[in-house]
């Protein structure tokens, strides 16, 4: 587990503990006089976020009456205002981010009454989520994984798209297959069941990802089972229909016409936020017929007191469930992997649930990362989700 | 049987080796790249190292065609391999808990005696319980290697391969084809699929001191190599979820007896960790721990001994060369 300290907001003209010169934009402010010239200059030498040891300055330019850096960094203020640098239309704010951080964040600018939400427009890094785009700081020490990325070298697996009928769910449910590079009929291979699959496969490079951790060997070569929620909060939501479609239906056809393992063992259910929330509550309902779950930032909302959750009318559900849960834990899986970001506010529930899921008597792998609730940080987590719920050949290779 | 040892060949000196075996115009070399799997026809490369004599076995292919030319068997296959797994499976928790219980003995700090240290006298009970921990593990892994060869011998007296036409086919071809070579290669790969090859199609027997083939010289690496010897042992303290413990996986062809190798130590390896490797010299031994790096040679002798010089994992989890005796 890796345990955190989290960002904090710097005042102008403090230097860093990791950072023994001033910072850029400490420096352009104690130039005199100070233009717009200047400015225009200073942003054109600078990528934005400027990243100086654990100090990260947010810059806006243009006119505006407030700038506010607008972020989901659990424990600080989400509207963070940045400050305008006297005689330009230049604004900052310095964050301090530990190393290996990664924040996805807008700006809200004020300007003649009217407030606009926008990524930042000196910044071309994006994040891309159903909710729509964001911008993205990436701290000192935070690289993407090479594994995320296309691998000419790896074979590739294919997709394969079906449906499947569902009278538990009352509708026609899509699936899209994973079948892996060089698959054979004549092979065993575990099942992976995806929960909300299409946005695993957009935003966070599932097929990528599985080519690439099945071609390095860190993972076995597995069939990928992702699913698409119909009404997500309501099947996600412990929801009895869900965990019968996914167990009573779509398990048995899959087994029946995939050369798969049929085995607890090879059997996992994975999801993240709410679909971690149904991949636990599926795992429940039917206990001995899952061997692993892995769990992201799930919404594992609870109450040790008290009706107040904080959730809203949508994590009711939620709550009764994890309330039962923690209140009398039984295994549900043999191996459960869960992996939160410490900026978000599920790391307090999702902390408190690993040595509830200890209790219960089931191994547990936790870990977490400097990232928020975000598709990116649960694609930087998956090698070793996967890699530990279905390892992979390495140790019988030796070329 | 004369067998030759080498390192990983990324720099390949197989060729070297051939040709100081002085095997010129003896015939064919008998080649087994089943490891590589779906590559194991990818042999240009070796071919030409072999100067254009290479004849490939195919095990890979032989068994993916008895798999689908057999299906008895391919279904037996399937229920043996998934009673390993599970073998093996309960080993590794068993020996998750048995490792554990000696490194929380083993002292890490330098003022304390380690695992392979001479202990000062007042460190004696603390010495005999992890030497004690040390032996509950090589039990563990012996009983293990022994019900992970018995289920392999129940299913082969079972399956009785040599009644199955598939399969007696393939070994008369495979048979043939070393009675005629001048040398047998095993290059590396899937230490798993070779060892479980080797025995389907088997290989031993045209290495026995009966067979026609026995005098062959066999050269051998990496996965090749461990596939040679009584005692597989699966290693890696490199991967995803950090240093794994060694374990045993079975038994190879067994004409090397007592030698635990280790291709690619340095990488797959934290070998600077002697404490972790005292205790794995310890657990393995009286066997030798031999690392097989690039550019190893290591010509075995008939009991199974190295030569002096060979580097060997000693009881100190130092890695030194191999004295005269």
């Amino acid at each position: 587990m890796t345990t955190a300290r989290g960002p904090t907001v710097s005042g102008p003209g403090v230097r860093g503990p990791a950072v023994r010169h001033k910072l850029a934009i400490n420096r352009l402010r104690d130039r005199r006089p100070l233009d717009a010239a200047m400015a225009d200059r200073f942003l054109a030498r600078h990528e934005v976020p400027i990243v100086e040891g654990d100090r990260c300055t947010f810059l806006y330019h243009g006119e505006a009456d407030e700038v506010f850096l607008l972020h989901r960094i659990f424990g600080l203020p989400d509207h963070l205002p940045l400050r305008r640098l006297h005689g330009t239309d230049l604004w900052y704010v310095v964050l301090e981010l530990p190393a290996g951080s990664r924040v996805e964040y807008q700006l809200e600018v004020a300007r003649g009454g009217e407030r606009e939400r926008v990524n930042d427009p000196l910044n071309p890094r994006l994040a891309h989520s159903p909710m729509g785009s964001s911008s993205v700081c990436c701290a000192r020490g935070y690289s993407v994984p090479d594994w995320t990325q296309p691998d000419p070298e790896a074979r590739a697996g294919s997709l394969v798209d079906m449906v499947v009928p569902s009278r538990a769910l009352r509708r026609d449910c899509p699936v899209t297959l994973y079948l892996p590079a060089r698959f054979r009929r004549t092979a065993r291979y575990p099942l992976l069941i995806v929960h909300d699959g299409g946005d695993y496969l957009r935003y966070a490079a599932a097929k990528t990802v599985l080519d690439n951790l099945i071609h390095r060997l860190d993972m076995a070569e597995t069939v990928a089972a992702f699913v698409y929620p119909g009404d997500r909060l309501a099947e996600y939501a412990n929801s009895a229909a869900h965990a019968r479609y996914l167990t009573a239906e779509l398990l048995p056809r899959l087994e029946a016409e995939l050369p798969l393992a049929g085995t607890p063992s090879g059997r996992a259910l994975m999801g993240s936020s709410f679909g971690a929330v149904a991949a636990l509550a599926t795992a429940y309902r039917h206990p001995d017929v899952y061997g692993s779950l892995l769990l992201q930032s799930g919404s594992f909302v609870f109450t040790d007191i008290g009706h107040d959750h904080g959730g809203g009318p949508p994590f009711e559900p939620v709550v009764r469930f994890v309330n039962r849960y923690r209140s009398a834990p039984r295994p549900v899986a043999d191996r459960v992997f869960v992996s939160c970001g410490v900026y978000e506010p599920l790391i307090v529930r999702n902390r408190s649930m690993v040595p509830v899921f200890e209790a219960a008597g089931m191994t547990v792998r936790y870990v977490e990362a400097r990232d928020g609730h975000s598709w990116v940080s649960w694609r930087d987590r998956l090698r070793e989700g996967l890699s530990w719920i279905f390892p992979g050949p390495q140790k019988y290779v030796y070329e | 049987m004369r067998v030759i040892l080498l390192g990983p060949q990324r720099r390949p000196t197989v060729d070297a080796v051939i040709r100081s075996l002085g095997l010129d115009g003896a015939g064919p070399v008998a080649t087994i790249t089943a490891g590589w799997q779906e590559r194991e026809a990818d042999d240009g490369e070796l071919s030409g190292l072999l100067g254009g004599r290479g004849t490939n076995l195919g095990l890979y292919r032989r068994w993916l065609d008895s798999q689908d030319r057999d299906p008895g068997y391919a279904a037996a296959e399937r229920r043996v391999q998934g009673e390993l797994a599970e073998l093996q499976d309960i080993y590794l928790l068993r020996l998750d808990h048995a490792l554990r219980a000696v490194y929380a003995l083993q002292p890490r700090s330098g003022d304390q005696p380690r695992f392979g240290d001479q202990p000062r006298f007042s460190d004696q009970l603390h010495a005999e319980a992890i030497a004690a921990a040390v032996a509950a593990v090589r039990e563990l892994d012996a009983a293990h290697l022994r019900r992970v060869n018995d289920v392999r011998g129940e299913f082969f007296a079972e399956l009785r391969p040599h009644d199955r036409p598939v399969i007696a086919g393939h070994r008369a071809e495979v048979a043939d084809i070393l009675g005629e070579a001048a040398a047998l290669v095993i290059a590396g790969g899937h230490v798993g699929v070779l060892a479980d090859v080797l025995h389907l199609f088997n290989v031993a027997a045209a290495l026995s001191p009966r067979a026609p083939g026995a005098a062959v010289p066999v050269i051998a690496w990496s996965a090749g190599a461990m596939a040679l010897t009584d005692r597989i042992v699966l290693f890696g303290d490199r991967s995803p979820q950090g240093p794994g413990h060694a374990e045993i996986y079975g038994s190879g062809l067994s004409v090397l007896r007592d030698l635990v190798l280790l291709p690619h130590a340095r990488a797959r390896m934290l070998l600077d960790d002697t404490p972790r490797m005292a205790v794995f010299a310890h657990r393995f031994g009286p066997g030798r721990c031999v690392p097989l790096e690039g550019g190893t040679r290591i010509e075995v002798d008939r009991d199974g001994g190295c030569p002096p010089g060979t580097r060997v994992l000693a009881g100190d989890g130092h890695v030194t060369a191999l004295e005269a005796a």
